[in-house]
């Protein structure tokens, strides 16, 4: 456990003594501050459990797409600037290297839905929402970008360069947010299992209306275990090599 | 201290290490000699426990490295050609982060860093940014972070290359003051380094071990004949011819020709296996050349070197 928390704390420094770190987080945050003006908010008027809705239809792709650009750094970076041997000529285990990294993303998308916290704000002082809604629309927020958290450590363990690591999650997220028109389109059960692979259409929806669904939140914490451990097995698989 | 049995390292079909043995004692500083791919970076890297033999055992202190890899990291320290570094944390940081890494608490880092900077020449630049350092000072900076945890063992793969003559001398300190608590592996093509802070050299080629000892054994088993500097008046390629076929001759190295108002003199260096320096000089005039000048080479070193990884044989 001490080898994870010291690879999150350096990994975390390194977000916060570059740019980079801030720069993600700046764009994303004013890109959903412009999705929630422009389309959560709108011209027209709008019931105020149908704003949150949507305030959290558009968190959930600004901090998925976030938690992939934070993670696309974290394996394939040391392996270009040859700081990876630091890790793999220390007594740690690949996993906690793995989880290390993985709570750094974490660490990271947490302070980016605590910023975004003023537009739910704005909407329960000015509208009818309850604070349950708000925090299960925040649960899934947080579900999913640590599950694109997990798939951006997984790129970036396969992948040499951080270009090719964010593009290989980006197909493996896309894959997955598209899986339900794939389900539309096949035959049972195979429609079933695209169905229920939707990260978006079949899981997330529930959250966005303020209800907790426990296979959803399986759903998403299976998803972030799998990709952690086929990181882990990567690693491992490279670190005698 | 270190026992290599058989060691042998594939890369696909080819060998770079092919059955390699040799031991190393307590706080013995050791050279490891050998041109491009002769081996040298793959045996560092196996003994770092960064690479997996394809067979034979490697064994520091008793310990495995397949067997207990983990127990083997925390008593090695390496640094590989390219100090692997993190270039945004501080200098203080970054090896205190590498000693937690290896395994110490924040006590024993506390107790121990001030020491390896200083003696890394570090304790004034310790609360700078790494990426504002100079090559010279992130070498330094590379070698505190392969000491910081008093490892057994020290591997260093070329810790002076890119350096200035001065830096070099610095880094020479450094490297001979490590000796007092441990066992040194240096791997290094200036040969003058490796002759000055080295008390054992082992030599590689293609993945073999060529030879190994004191520079003064292995100047015993290379003959007597040594490296001579040679001026001969003539043309550059009947120089070469005359010299390589003389029997003796181990390697003709440094040609170079001169124009001068007597016709073209060449410039070169002969390695001889046996001191047949009378022989040589007949052969020169043999051949119908002039020899103008014949001396003992400085560099001991390189002679042995060349012999040994480029001799005839």
């Amino acid at each position: 456990m001490r080898g994870l928390i010291l690879v999150a704390k350096r990994e975390l420094g390194a977000y916060t003594n570059t740019p980079m770190g801030y720069v993600i987080l700046a764009a994303f945050l004013l890109l959903e501050g412009l999705f929630f003006n422009a389309f959560a908010v709108g011209a027209s008027a709008k019931a105020s459990a149908d704003v949150l809705g949507d305030f959290f239809y558009f968190s959930f792709g600004c901090t998925v797409a976030a938690a992939l650009f934070f993670s696309m750094r974290l394996i394939a970076e040391e392996r270009q600037t040859g700081t990876m041997v630091l890790l793999q000529s220390s007594p740690l285990a690949n996993w906690q290297v793995v989880g290390g990294k993985f709570l750094s993303v974490i660490a990271l998308i947490t302070v980016m839905l605590l910023i975004s916290g003023y537009m739910p704000a704005m909407i329960f002082v000015n509208g009818k929402v309850s604070l349950s809604h708000i925090g299960v629309g925040y649960l899934g927020v947080f579900l999913a970008g640590a599950t694109a958290a997990s798939i951006g450590t997984f790129g970036s363990t396969v992948a040499k360069s951080q270009l090719v690591a964010v593009i290989i999650s980006g197909a493996i997220t896309v894959a997955l947010l598209m899986a339900w028109i794939l389900g539309r389109v096949t035959d049972p059960p195979v429609a079933e299992l695209w169905s229920y692979l939707s990260i978006y259409d079949r899981h997330f929806q529930s959250f966005q209306k303020g209800r907790i669904n426990t296979e959803d939140v399986i759903f998403y914490l299976s998803l972030c275990f799998g990709f952690l451990l086929l990181s882990t097995r990567v690693l491992s698989a490279r670190r005698w090599k | 201290m270190i026992e290599v049995q058989n060691l042998t390292r594939y890369y696909g079909r080819h060998a770079a290490v092919a059955g390699l043995s040799f031991s190393i004692q307590d706080r013995e500083i050791v050279g490891f000699l050998g041109l491009n791919g002769a081996g040298k970076s793959t045996t560092l890297k196996i003994l770092a426990g960064l690479l997996l033999p394809s067979s034979g055992t490697v064994s520091v202190d008793g310990v495995d490295v397949v067997q207990a890899p983990d127990s083997l990291r925390a008593q090695i320290g390496y640094l590989p050609e390219d100090a692997p570094l993190y270039l945004d944390m501080r200098v203080r940081d970054f090896v205190a982060y590498v000693g937690q890494l290896k395994g110490m608490d924040s006590a024993q880092v506390d107790a121990r860093i001030d020491g390896v900077l200083a003696r890394c020449g570090l304790s004034e630049r310790a609360e700078q940014v790494i990426s504002e350092l100079s090559h010279g000072y992130r070498k330094r900076v590379g070698i505190a972070q392969a000491i910081i945890h008093q490892p057994k063992l020290v591997i260093l793969d070329e810790p002076i290359s890119g350096l200035d003559p001065l830096q070099i001398r610095e880094i020479r300190e450094v490297i001979v003051g490590l000796k007092a608590d441990c066992t040194v592996l240096i791997s290094s093509h200036i040969l003058g380094e490796i002759s000055q802070t080295c008390d054992r050299i082992l030599v590689l080629k293609d993945g073999k071990m060529a030879a190994q000892g004191t520079e003064e054994e292995l100047r015993g088993s290379m003959g007597q004949g040594g490296q001579l500097e040679l001026s001969i008046r003539g043309a550059q390629d009947a120089v070469v011819a005359a010299l390589e076929a003389f029997p003796h001759t181990s390697a003709v190295t440094r040609v170079r020709s001169e124009a001068t108002e007597g016709g073209t003199v060449v410039h070169c260096q002969v390695a001889l296996a046996a001191d047949e320096r009378e022989g040589l000089i007949a052969a020169i005039v043999g051949a119908g050349l002039g020899l103008r000048r014949m001396d003992e080479a400085d560099s001991e070193l390189e002679a042995i070197f060349v012999n040994l990884t480029q001799g005839k044989g």
